[in-house]
């Protein structure tokens, strides 16, 4: 699963920003080509070899023929659609909470607070800065906190309906943390691209409410940013593992890791099916977010 | 469509300690242009952004009509603008862009595309509704920005520089259109700008702005011809500073004698301001003044001349230039005009900051 936490999609992402330097000189040139090839073939071995002994271990296990029954099983197996839907769900709550609670407060220090936005930038950078089991053991702390006195109140029952298991809230609270950062840094680049104080202006002065011009203007231009700060919170929260399982919750990745015990052709199936739905979605993703370039 | 009347009251207005605006009035008249002209940090802006609903003044009323907007929202108000920088919305083609205000209207949208349509025909591109903003040129943005302005029949109109980022030629025709456009139409415009030439150009009348106040409201040819301060007529186009002596209601300068025009300062020693189309300059192998530089501008030339130790600017015909080629000794002679005059410069460099600074003279 090593490819869907955070690291993964965003190696993805760096290389062609690194590719378009300026090049000059014909002689130049094709050793650049050389090397690029040389690096391209580095990064293909270092992904693919793991990849490509992933899929051989689940179609072909020792003594055994050639056999794709590995990855019929997946959907056989107990806990498979529960814990995939669970974590789906996890991770389109995540989105929603994540982006109503950065656009606007991005927006609002953009326009009246300038000054400001060191100190947002470094509170969204932290959650990459605190590790996770720090978190989750502060998470549990809180959760864990209740005096007996309090059992009647709101309070109480609150902490205990944000645990519910079919749908832990907390995990999203969880998540919107971990994924600020990266939320933060998309948002931050596709508001960079447009001149967000004169389209707010022109709006204001045409007539438009804010929840108007937010919907109508600032989304419609941010489409591409908002895509891949969605995309790389649905891949943070499809690939979490270790808040997921030590707060015992069954997400997808704990679901594989508990099946790979007794069944672990099937659980390396998952993973590399997983992964590739992963690719589906980048995919998706980034001709999404050529298609706007083109367009506008 | 008829235009506001709109009324500054004593805007104040302070960023972080520096006062934008400094106790502003100013009335503008129903159906006029005006123009806020002054260097850069003068309000002008900050007084528009107050019209507009984009900045709250400290201090002061924003009357519309007699009625005080001062504290209603910007998407509440009268008045389009038009921006500075780009500002159509990037995703909506030209037509949605010039039907934005009739949509958050919820105009029903055939009614919508045909007021745009009309809109796009006003400003001469009725052939562009379909595309999109990065594909027109500059000079088309800021057209249909002022379309996009003019579709929900505002009563006021706002200009915010639109024209600075366009070239020479473009901006020109457009603010000659701009100007048939409001004459057309009898909307209230103000027009913000730090270009002179501009301002003077398309405005009824020139409201110069100087450390957030108001140094003198007036016509074009006023303002020009008649400047109420030493500021504004060295804002408005170039003066020279001569040094000359008080006598009387007159001034001895440069050997002749000038009226007086306006304030007194307390000193006879003044500098006297006199435009460079108001030196004539005859060559005259005998006179002290020799011709330094020659900036030819075709149909005038500016001509550098010094004269003992003074330098004066003089604006002759063009085909004057030949004759009057650096390195000829000429004789300065001024037009009998009144003039205006100032504290001598060293003074008046050190009250720079104060609204009159004929108060200071030592």
């Amino acid at each position: 699963m090593a490819a869907l936490t955070p690291e993964g999609p965003m190696a993805q992402l760096t290389p062609p920003a690194v590719a378009a330097g300026p090049v000059s000189g014909p002689g130049r040139r094709r050793r650049i080509r050389v090397w690029r090839g040389a690096i391209l073939a580095i990064a293909a071995v270092y992904f693919l070899v793991p990849l490509i002994a992933s899929f051989t271990f689940t179609v072909k296990a020792p003594e055994q023929d050639f056999s794709l029954d590995a990855y019929g099983q997946i959907f056989t197996t107990e806990g498979f659609g529960q814990s995939l839907l669970l974590s789906i769900g996890l991770g389109v709550a995540t989105i929603a909470v994540v982006l109503l609670l950065t656009l606007p407060a991005m927006l609002a220090v953009r326009l009246r607070v300038p000054k400001m936005k060191p100190i947002m930038e470094i509170v969204c950078t932290l959650p990459l800065v605190v590790p996770p089991i720090t978190f989750v053991a502060g998470i549990n702390t809180v959760l864990q906190f209740g005096p007996d006195y309090l059992a009647s109140t709101p309070f109480y029952q609150t902490i205990f309906a944000i645990q519910d298991e079919n749908f832990p809230v907390v995990l999203v609270l969880a998540y919107v943390i971990l994924a600020l950062p990266f939320v933060y840094r998309s948002l931050d680049a596709g508001l960079g691209a447009i001149d967000v104080r004169t389209l707010v202006e022109a709006a204001r002065n045409l007539g438009a409410s804010w929840p108007h011009l937010i919907f109508r203007v600032i989304v419609p231009n941010l489409r591409s940013s908002l895509a891949s700060a969605s995309f790389l919170t649905l891949a943070l929260v499809l690939g979490e593992f270790t808040i997921a399982s030590l707060l015992h919750f069954q997400t997808f990745p704990v679901w594989i890791y508990t099946i790979s015990g007794s069944q672990a052709q099937v659980s390396v199936a998952v993973s590399v099916f997983s992964l590739l739905i992963t690719w589906l979605l980048l995919l998706v993703l980034s001709s999404a977010g050529a298609r706007q370039r083109s367009g506008s | 469509m008829n235009g506001a009347k709109v009324e500054l009251r004593g805007l104040r207005r302070n960023f972080s300690g520096t006062a934008a605006l400094d106790g502003l009035d100013l009335t503008i008249e129903s159906g006029e242009l005006i123009a806020l002209l002054g260097p850069s940090g003068c309000g002008k802006t900050t007084a528009l952004r107050c019209v507009a609903g984009f900045e709250q003044p400290d201090e002061g009323t924003v009357l519309v009509d007699g009625k005080d907007i001062t504290r209603v929202p910007a998407n509440k108000r009268d008045a389009g603008m038009v921006f500075q920088s780009y500002s159509l919305f990037p995703n909506l083609n030209i037509r949605d862009n010039v039907a934005f205000g009739l949509r958050v209207r919820k105009v029903p949208a055939a009614k919508r595309h045909a007021r745009a349509q009309e809109l796009l025909e006003l400003i001469g591109l009725p052939h562009i509704g379909g595309r999109f903003p990065h594909q027109l040129s500059g000079g088309q943005q800021q057209r249909v920005a002022l379309a996009r302005a003019l579709a929900l029949e505002p009563r006021v109109l706002l200009l915010d520089e639109p024209l600075s980022a366009l070239d020479a030629k473009v901006r020109v025709s457009l603010r000659e259109e701009i100007r048939r456009l409001q004459l057309s139409l009898g909307i209230t415009t103000i027009f913000v700008t730090h270009d002179q030439e501009e301002a003077l150009s398309m405005a009824d009348r020139v409201a110069v702005l100087r450390a957030g106040r108001l140094e003198q409201v007036a016509d074009p040819a006023t303002l020009y011809d008649r400047p109420a301060t030493p500021f504004v007529a060295e804002f408005v186009g170039t003066m020279n500073r001569v040094p000359g002596r008080i006598d009387g209601n007159q001034v001895a300068v440069l050997g002749q004698t000038l009226p007086v025009d306006g304030d007194l300062p307390g000193t006879p020693d003044v500098d006297v301001l006199i435009r460079p189309e108001a030196v004539r300059l005859t060559p005259d192998a005998e006179a002290e003044g020799m011709v330094l530089v020659s900036s030819f501008r075709g149909s005038t030339a500016q001509l550098r001349v010094q004269l003992g130790d003074i330098e004066v600017l003089a604006d002759v015909p063009g085909h004057d230039s030949v004759r009057l080629a650096p390195g000829t000794r000429v004789r300065i002679e001024l037009v009998e005009r009144p003039v205006l005059v100032s504290a001598s410069s060293g003074a008046t460099a050190a009250s720079a900051k104060t609204p009159v600074p004929e108060h200071d003279v030592v």
